[in-house]
Order: C-alpha cells, then structure tokens, then sequence
C-alpha cells in the first residue's frame, strides 16, 4: 500500500468523522468537501482521471453548492445550536445499529472479494472516446433510466417548490419579467 | 436584435480609447502641478490690497484704514490699526492689515463695501501650508499686490475701476478748482480749506 | 515539465526555454531532476504570471482611464511603470484587520485557497510546441476540476467575514456559479467532440494547418465554433467575477461583497486571485478555440510559437477589460435567466451542431459549401430566436409618475 493511498485514505477518514462530530454547519459543509476531494484524490491514485476530475467537478464545483445553499437557507439563526438529544431511546440505537449493519454488509464483502492492489499500476487507459461509446453502447438502459430519474425530480422540485395560486405569489415577485406592477400605466 | 446595443456600446468606448490619443476635445485632463489651469476671468478667493506702484507697494496702497471691510467682514478675519505719527494723528493707511486666510470664506463683501477700491479679490488658490498657526494669517506685506497685477488676473474689473478712479479724479479736480476760483471771487474771506484727503466716497453702483 | 529530448529541426528561438530548463538541471545531481523541473515549472509559471498580474493591473487602470478619457496612473516610473509595485509595498504595509467574530481560520484561509486555486489549472495550458507543465490525458477535465473550487473560497471569505454584505455576496457566488458552471463546461464539449480528445495538447494539435493555405483550422472560425467561443467567454466572465457579472462584489450594493472585511495582503491576494482566474481562463480559451499556439499564418511561424499564444492571451484580456469598462452591471435575475434562458440552450443546440460538424468532416467541394450553411443556420437561427424569447415581455417600461 503506497504511501500516497494511505494520506489520501486518512484525509478522507478525518475530514469525514470531522464534518460529523462538527458542531459548526458551514464547517461540516466544508470538511465534507474536503472529503469529496480526497475522494477525488483516490480515484486519481486509482488511475481513474475522468472519474477522478469528474468527481471533483461534480461533488465540490456543484453539490458542494447545494449543501451550503440548503445550509444558509435553512437555518434560522447562524448561531442557533444544534438541538441534540443525549438520551438515546431504545428505537434510536435499533436504528443506528441497523443502519451500521446494512452498510457494513454492503463494503465489507466488497473489501474481502476485492484486495487492494499493492501499488497503483498503469490500469486500463480508459480515453473519453471509450466512455462515450460505453455509455452509448451497453449502458445506454441504465443512462437514459438515470435521465428520466433525474428528470422527474427535478420536476417534483419545481412542483414543491412554484406557488401554487396566486395568492401564494409574494408581492414584490413579478413572475421574472423585470415588470414593476406598480409602475405600469393602468389600462384606461 | 441582441447584442447590437452591446456592439454599439463597445465602439463607444472604443472610439474614446483612440480618441483619448490624439483628439484634444476628448482628451480634457489637465495634469495639474505641472500644467496650470487657465482660471476663468471672474475666478476669486482670498482678498488681496491694491498698490499703486511696485516698487513702494506699501506705501502706495489705496487703503485708508477707514476699517469699513473690519466691520463688515461676515466672519470677522480682518484686523486693521491705523498708522498715526507721534502727535497720534492718522495717517490715513493700515500699520497693520491682517486676514486671516483660515476663516475668510471668500464672500466678496469686503471688496463690496470698500469706498476707495482698495481692497479685491485674488487668484491664488494654492495656499497650503504645513505651518498650522501663523502662515494661513497673511500680513500687509503678503497682500500688498500691484495694481498691473489687478490689470491680469480682472482685467474688465481693473479697467472699469481705473476709468472710474480717474472720473472721480478728474470731478475731484474741477470741484476743487471751482471752489477755489468761487472763493478768489469771494475776496477771500478765510484761508484755502486743506485738501481733502478723503476722496469723496465712490457712488454706489 | 515532460522532459522530451530537443528536437533539432526547429528554430533556437522555439527550443530556447527547454535549453534553458536543461541548461539548469545539468547544474544539479541526476537524482534531484524529477522534483527540480516541477519546481522550475511551477516558478517559472508563477512568475510569468505574477508579473504578467502585476502589469495587467496597471494596464486595466490605463485602458479604463483611457476609455474614460484620462491618463490612468502614470506617476511612479516612467509613464507608471513601476505603479504595481508601489501598489504592492501599500498592501504589504497595510494593517491586516480581522473581524473580531470572524472565524479566524476560514477567514485566513480563502485568499489562500483562492489564489492557489486559480493558479493551479495553469499546469496544463500549452503555452508552447514544447511548453506544457503537465501532459495530462484528461487536461480540460483537470482544469475545470481545479477551477470548481474557487467559488467555495468566495463563500468562505463571505461567510467567514460575519459581515452581511459578505454573507449576500457569498450567496449571490453560489448562485452565479450554479449559472454559469454549466453553459461554461457545455461550450466546452462541443471542442473535445470535435477533436476527440481531453488533452489539451492534443486540442491544439488539431487546429494545426490551414484551410485553402489561409484560413486556419482554428475551432473559432467554424461557426459552432465562434457560437462556443462566445458562450465560453460570457460564462467566463461570469466564473471570473468580472463586470458585468461581478454581483459577488457590486460595490454599490455590498460595499465590497466578500472584500469588505479583508485588508492589506489578504485583499491583494484576492485581486490576484481574479486576475489569475481571469488569465486561466482566457488561457483555456486561447487552447480551445483560438489555435493555442499556433500562428494565424504559416510564414508567421518564424516568430515562437509562445510569443502567438502571448499574442492571443493579451487580446483576449484586453477585451476582459474593454468589456468591463463599458457594459453596466447585470441584476441577479437578469443574470441567471441570461444565463437559464439563453446561454444554457444555445450551448446544447452547439453541441448538436458541432456532431454536425465532426459527421460531415470528410464532405468536400460543393458540399463543404452545404456543411457551412448548415451549420451557421443552426448558430444564427437559434441566436435570433432565443435572443427574441429572452427579451419577450420587456418592453420598453412605463412610468406612471416620471415624465417620459
Ligand atoms: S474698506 Fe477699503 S479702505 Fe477701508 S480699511 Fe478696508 S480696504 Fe482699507
Ligand atoms: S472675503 Fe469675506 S470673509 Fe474674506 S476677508 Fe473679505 S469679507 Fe471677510
């Protein structure tokens, strides 16, 4: 295991338990982008540049955005403290431990059947043409299935998120059209 | 179409770039300490004391020390003592004439009110100094200015005031000369009045 | 730097940095070589860059002036040639203030990260034949990895400050790179469709050569090509945070945005870091469209090619500042639906018609007439609609008090 994999495998560990035990938001938002990217930073040690890149792009160019998007427009008060409650009930720790466990049976047969390669090797020059046809070609159920999900949220976001009468409107929006309803000339 | 008010933009601009280089009308910046400014005729600020000749400015200066402008100063700035000889009789000009140059706001009135056309307004305007308690208050001597210096920088006010000083002069001198001839024709009843040292004041405009 | 062998056919001219570069690693042990060109690449990239920064202030403050009809500064050196400096020993020399509720940590932290930020995507512009820090097969992918993080700085600095035009300028970030980000990487796609590839190197090889002997193979003078380039430069105006899209720091609005609680150093930093994120992106243009390195002519070729990709990046940023020093500054709305309603279609359409373009390539005589009107109908005709659609109900405004 190259040295690289192991500062790589720690920032993304200690930036994660970080943005969790984080009692800072905004900080939580941040030390997860530095988890992405060292996420990132793997896939590229992994020999994977266009995931690596595309990663990179995605997670901290743009979700990164509606994190602290969500973050700034959710909170009421930037200092209000996060409401915890020490006393775990008995459902709490069923879920947690539910929760562990589902996503301990998902990796850790994975880490068994799949042993880290000891160094990062050349790999497959995967070029961007092959992804293309790739995805074009075998994959194109699961890309256009991906689309349509997409697709569909982004609509049910949109149905969430519009008025849906006109009282709903608040006065000062004027639909986007750059229109000051007060100042039009009343049709006579 | 869009986009034509954007081109139309960037050839404004564009025309002002090059212009800037070679057309004078464009190009109006004036780097001042090296190049001056060519102040407008009707330019004022501080007030200056008006002499007659250059090479005795002091004691050729229309100011009687009639303390008139004293008075009337809005905010108080000019402090004037009278010359007097040892019998403590005027003199009829200023031992001292100060302004204080911090507080004169530049009003005028001072020239407005003066009878003799002693007193009128500068050109200077570059008057900053590092000394914070006596170079703002201009003495005598700092505000002695020739009248030829009148003539360049007001040179309408200047002539108008010349024709006018040289009117009443002239008036002055033919009053003089008939009383003087009414008296001889008088037989003389008392000695010639002295000359009157006080021109009679100028007629208001 | 690839440390290719010299080619010897090429004028000394060409090869002069790579005889430099080896000239000064001989200086060293064989074992330090690896690490001693990557150090040379990046100082000499940084330093290229920093004095190219430090001569596009003043030369953004003269060209601004000029356009406003004054001389700009021209006091310290002659005609103010040595203004930079002085600029700079000022920052230096000024008190670094910081917020007493700021958080300390991020608040130091995003100047930094931006400035790094902003110069790291300079490691794969082909700035040469031979000058290229980084051979990276996924190169545009790289550079828009590196560039994705700089908007976060921004939202650092504006958050960090506790300050609440910082805050508001933090937001309006966020929501100009939401915009933008996407018209700017799909003006890009329809290049590395065309060319095939993602290495930057690669991309300019393809616009080599010339058509008829003098129109060059450059990605601008095809008319999906010229379509991307435009849409590439907006979004770039936008990601740069310059006018007409500076929202973030609308000084008449947020005093600053996300400057108003920086000083001294922290804040040159920050205008370094705009003016390196501007050059980065005009440098990717340069790659993507105007030919890289290559010379508009094939007798031009006697000049370096560095000296052509110079050329080109100059232009480019003086029309970054022609551009800001003409164009008034867009309202949040008015930015994102440019960018919704008009951008973001035409580069999807572009993408369509750069296929066009890439599936007709082996069309020739009467039909490379056909392939051309195609495709500048498929630019013009969406332009004029969408343009048309954008400006749909915005007439011109009625007063109903103010005399019109
Ligand atoms: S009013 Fe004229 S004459 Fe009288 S003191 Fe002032 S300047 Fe002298
Ligand atoms: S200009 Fe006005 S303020 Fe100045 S000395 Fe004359 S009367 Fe006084």
């Amino acid at each position: 295991m190259s040295l690289a994999f192991l500062a790589l495998a720690l920032v993304c560990v200690v930036t994660a338990s970080a943005a969790m035990i984080s009692r800072n938001l905004i900080h939580s938002a941040l030390l997860l982008v530095l988890t992405w990217i060292g996420l990132a930073g793997l896939y590229l040690w992994a020999g994977a540049d266009f995931v690596g890149f595309s990663q990179a792009i995605v997670y901290v160019g743009g979700v990164s955005m509606v994190v602290l998007f969500a973050v700034l427009l959710t909170r009421r008060q930037r200092d209000e403290p996060l409401v915890l409650i020490p006393e775990a009930g008995v459902g709490r720790v069923v879920a947690g431990l539910a929760a562990t466990f589902w996503v301990a049976a998902l990796l850790v047969p994975a880490m068994v059947v799949a042993p880290l390669v000891q160094r990062a090797g050349p790999g497959p020059t995967l070029t961007v043409k092959r992804i293309g046809e790739l995805l074009a070609g075998p994959h194109l159920v699961a890309v256009l299935v991906v689309g349509v999900i997409l697709t569909v949220s982004l609509i049910g976001a949109l149905y969430l998120a519009a008025p849906v009468t006109a009282e709903d409107q608040p006065e000062w929006d004027n639909g986007g059209t750059g229109r000051d309803r007060g100042n039009q000339e009343e049709p006579s | 179409m869009i986009g034509k008010g954007l081109l139309q933009g960037l050839a404004v601009t564009a025309r002002n770039l090059v212009g800037s280089y070679h057309d004078p009308d464009r190009y109006t910046t004036i780097e001042y300490p090296e190049v001056k400014p060519a102040l407008p005729e009707a330019y004022r600020n501080f007030p200056f004391l008006v002499a007659e000749k250059a090479e005795d400015p002091l004691g050729t200066l229309r100011c009687v020390a009639c303390q008139i402008c004293e008075k009337e100063c809005p905010p108080q700035c000019i402090y004037i003592v009278m010359d007097r000889d040892e019998k403590g009789k005027a003199r009829m000009k200023p031992k001292v004439f100060d302004i204080d140059t911090s507080v004169c706001m530049s009003c005028q009135i001072c020239v407005e009110v003066c009878p003799f056309d002693a007193i009128k307004m500068d050109q200077v305007f570059e008057i900053a100094t590092d000394e914070r308690f006596n170079a703002l208050l201009l003495h005598r001597d700092q505000l002695a200015k020739t009248n030829t210096y009148f003539h360049q920088i007001h040179p309408t006010e200047a002539a108008e005031v010349d024709a006018r000083l040289a009117a009443e002069k002239k008036a002055a001198e033919e009053k003089a000369k008939a009383a003087a001839a009414a008296k001889a024709a008088s037989a003389k009843p008392a000695p010639a009045a002295p000359a009157n040292p006080t021109p009679p004041p100028a007629p208001a405009p | 730097m690839t440390t290719t062998s010299v080619p010897s056919s090429e004028s000394w001219l060409e090869v002069a940095p790579l005889q430099a570069r080896d000239a000064l690693l001989g200086l060293l042990p064989e074992s330090l070589h690896w690490i001693a060109s990557s150090v040379l690449a990046i100082a000499v990239l940084v330093g290229a860059f920093g004095l190219m920064f430090a001569y596009l202030t003043l030369a953004e403050r003269k060209l601004l002036g000029r356009i406003q009809n004054r001389p700009g500064p021209n006091r310290t050196g002659w005609a103010g040639l040595l203004q930079p400096f002085a600029d700079a020993v000022k920052a230096l020399t000024k008190e670094d203030i910081v917020p007493r509720d700021a958080d300390k940590v991020l608040h130091a932290l995003a100047p930094v990260s931006l400035v790094a930020l902003s110069l790291i995507g300079l490691a794969v512009i082909p700035f040469g034949r031979h000058l290229v820090a980084i051979e990276l097969d996924a190169a545009v992918l790289y550079f828009f990895a590196a560039g994705a993080a700089t908007e976060l700085s921004i939202f650092m600095a504006g958050w960090a400050s506790r300050n609440k035009y910082s805050l508001l300028a933090a937001m309006r970030a966020l929501a100009q790179l939401i915009s933008y980000e996407v018209p700017l990487l799909l003006s890009v796609v329809p290049v590395v469709l065309v060319a095939g590839t993602l290495s930057t190197t690669a991309i300019v090889a393809a616009q080599g050569g010339w058509a008829a002997g003098f129109w060059p193979h450059w990605h601008v003078l095809t008319p999906w090509g010229f379509s991307a380039f435009c849409l590439f430069m907006i979004a770039a105006l936008a990601e740069s945070n310059r006018s007409p899209f500076d929202l973030p720091e609308a000084e008449s609005e947020l005093i600053a945005g996300h400057l108003t609680e920086y000083s001294g150093f922290k804040y040159a930093l920050f205008f370094m870091a705009e003016y390196f994120g501007m050059a980065a992106l005009s440098a990717m243009a340069v790659t993507l469209f105007l030919g890289g390195w290559q010379a508009p002519l094939g007798w031009l070729e006697v000049l370096p090619s560095y000296v052509w990709f110079a050329a080109k990046l100059l232009a480019l940023l003086a029309g970054f500042i022609w551009i800001r020093a003409t164009f008034p500054r867009l309202r949040i709305d008015q930015l994102t639906r440019l960018a919704w309603k008009f951008l973001v279609p035409m580069a999807l359409l572009n993408l369509a018609n750069a296929a066009f373009w890439s599936l007709t390539a082996g069309w020739s005589g009467p039909l490379q007439a056909v392939r051309w009107a195609v495709s500048l109908a498929a630019v013009v005709v969406p332009f004029l609609l969408l343009s048309r659609s954008l400006f749909s109900g915005l007439g011109p405004r009625v007063y109903r008090y103010a005399p019109s």
